[in-house]
């Protein structure tokens, strides 16, 4: 079974995250980037299904030259190849551009039995690139799974919703979107960091797509950022005094804010 | 603050990201409450060498041929330092794991590495060293344990006797043991690798230490053990060379730990000193606490630089015993005073099991004595520096 991974270099949430001053986009440059941790669960579950039977696991990501970090630990933790579409165009695209960005790169690697994806990005939390990366290739989508098993033509996924869990069937080729219920990922090994300095990274510009820079970046963008404000500074809380009526006063303060 | 390194290649830059990222993921958020448990009820994090193991991380500096990572002591013992940052306790024990490997590394032959070393390597497995015995510490050459021909046809040996302070006893695949097969002194001493399942091994109660009681250390009791002709690693008498040839190394993994376990304490005094307001300003504002936190940057820096001297020294071939030596008492004389400021700099509350200080400081304290007291080291030095 062959599969391709799409996987996101986003900004690390443990450092300071910010915006383009200029363009009001995600600064991604000047930043600490990884691999998207959402995405580390479509690699493992992608590596689990391979190493069960046969084929190749491809990882695909659309950004900048750094992106690459996140392509280089996909491959250490054991995938086999490696796309990064790259292009000064693409800089400021939404999730429509990106998707069809990403779908003529999957089309261009070949016909996945199985594409797998995270169930969003740690940076913009969309989860809406599954959905119409789906519709652009015309695969059945399978969403938020916690679960995945394959069975000959058919892939099985739960998908836990706040009132049930659902199970649900579709045919391959399909793409499914995973959660973080779904595997416990794998640390690369250094016997992985080794092997993946030799293993084939490709790297595609729009026009190996044929992607015309008209459909992508920020002035194709269905929706802007506008502005931004950052978060104003935590203000000091409100200290009371216990004269001995402390358990009252804050009995009434947890009232007056509606917590209990 | 995240050390600054300067790392000879691509590859040894992701291994120490590697490090990071599951010391992050998977020791530091375990070591306080494990550390804390393991000095009330004796316990050994066992599955956190099986992560390191799978993860290539206690293989590095011997060869791929057998199943090492290949990488220099330069590298590897930066590994360690960043493992020491997160866990003292899992550090010295991945220092001590190497060690055990060093002996059928450096003199086996290749079919005891086919046999043994393989297995060291594969991640799998973990071993200990037993050297020192409770009436032979530094003086090594008046060990007695010892292994007598069993006159079969297979030229095995039978070990009685008993080793003190051994590291991973009772947890061990396998122990490395020095043992007397003749009684001449220094000379007399031979290397063996005995299977932990062998006949007749036994271990002493935990000892009941200040500190590292992740770091389980119990007596390794020796009652008529058979060990194998082929177990013998290096010839009859070598023992005491390839002992002492190892521990130069194994200095440097100590020194090494040392550092990561000085940096944590810098660290963490570092961070509370920024946050910590008195007189209606952080107490790192004030002068005198804050050329404290520069001492402990300078020891800390200091520290590092003298390893990695000796660790490039060791990789390009050339001599390194005395520069080992130098690192090792350097590093553990700088993790004692760096964690003793620390508790200093955190004020009552450094004083309190509330926070890491007192653990590092208690830490701190045993790596002045062990693989060689820091009076040994001296001792080592000076012989090196007034010879001839």
């Amino acid at each position: 079974m062959n599969i391709v991974v799409c996987v996101k270099y986003v900004p690390d949430a443990q450092s300071d995250r910010t915006f383009n001053e200029s363009d009001n986009t995600t600064d991604r440059v000047g930043v600490d980037g990884l691999l998207s941790e959402l995405d580390e669960y479509a690699v493992e579950e992608a590596l689990k299904l391979v190493e069960a039977g046969e084929g190749e696991v491809t990882v695909v990501t659309v950004g900048p030259d750094q992106a690459a970090d996140a392509l280089k630990k996909a491959l250490q933790m054991g995938a086999d190849k490696a796309v990064h579409v790259k292009d000064d165009a693409i800089h400021g695209s939404d999730a429509v551009a990106t998707s069809l960005v990403l779908a003529e790169a999957i089309k261009k690697i070949g016909s996945p039995d199985l594409v797998i994806t995270g169930m969003a990005s740690t940076d913009g939390t969309m989860s809406v690139v599954p959905a119409m990366l789906a519709e652009r290739l015309g695969l059945p989508q399978v969403t938020f799974a916690s679960e995945l098993s394959i069975d000959g033509s058919t892939v099985t996924i739960r998908r836990d919703g706040d009132a049930a869990s659902e199970t649900i069937v579709a045919t391959l080729p399909a793409l499914v979107s995973v959660t973080d219920q779904i595997n416990e990922p794998r640390f690369p090994s250094f016997k992985g960091i080794m092997a993946a300095k030799k293993k084939p990274v490709e790297e595609w510009a729009l026009a190996d797509l044929g992607v015309d820079a008209s459909q992508v970046g920020l002035e194709a963008a269905w929706s802007k950022v506008e502005s931004f404000t950052k978060r104003p500074p935590r203000e000091q809380g409100q200290i009371v005094t216990d004269d001995g009526d402390g358990g009252t006063k804050l009995a009434e303060f947890l009232y007056a804010q509606k917590f209990v | 603050m995240v050390a600054t390194r300067l790392l000879p290649s691509e590859e040894a830059h992701d291994l120490i990201d590697l490090t990071r990222e599951i010391c992050d993921k998977e020791l530091r958020p375990r070591v306080d409450a494990a550390e804390a448990a393991a000095a009330v009820d004796p316990q050994f994090p066992r599955d956190v060498y099986k992560i390191l193991g799978r993860a290539g991380l206690l293989s590095l500096p011997y060869a791929e041929e057998w199943g090492g990572g290949g990488q220099p002591y330069e590298v590897y013992l930066q590994v360690v330092e960043e493992i020491a940052s997160a866990w003292m306790s899992v550090a010295v024990g991945v220092s001590v794991h190497s060690l055990t490997a060093y002996p059928v590394a450096t003199v086996g032959t290749d079919a005891q590495k086919q046999a043994l070393l393989t297995g060291m390597l594969s991640g799998d497995q973990l071993g200990a060293y037993c050297l020192s015995e409770p009436l032979a510490g530094s003086d090594i050459g008046s060990m007695t344990t010892r292994a007598t021909p069993d006159g079969s046809a297979g030229d095995g040996w039978t070990i009685k006797g008993r080793k003190a302070w051994i590291s991973h006893a009772g947890h061990a695949d396998y122990y490395t043991s020095f043992v007397r097969t003749s009684d001449d002194g220094g000379r007399g001493l031979s290397c063996f690798v005995v299977p932990g399942v062998a006949a007749g091994l036994t271990f002493g109660a935990p000892e009941r230490k200040m500190g590292l009681h992740c770091d389980t250390v119990r007596e390794v009791i020796y009652d008529t053990v058979p060990v194998d002709g082929d177990r013998l690693v290096g010839t009859e008498g070598q023992g005491m060379a390839i002992a002492l040839a190892a521990l130069d190394s194994g200095r440097l993994g100590i020194a090494a730990a040392a550092t990561g376990l000085a940096q944590s304490a810098l660290d963490l005094a570092a961070s509370y000193a920024k946050d910590r307001m008195q007189f209606g300003r952080p107490i790192a504002d004030n002068q005198g606490l804050a050329f404290m936190v520069a001492d402990m940057e300078a020891a800390v820096t200091g520290a590092r630089a003298a390893y990695l001297h000796a660790a490039r020294l060791k990789d390009a071939g050339r001599a390194f015993s005395k520069e080992a030596a130098v690192a090792k008492l350097l590093c553990t004389d700088a993790a004692m005073r760096v964690t003793t400021d620390a508790i200093q700099v955190l004020g009552g509350a450094g004083y309190t099991q509330d926070f890491p200080a007192e653990r590092m400081f208690r830490e701190a304290k045993v790596t002045q004595i062990f693989e060689g007291t820091n009076q040994i080291q001296r001792l080592v030095i000076s012989r090196h520096v007034l010879k001839g």
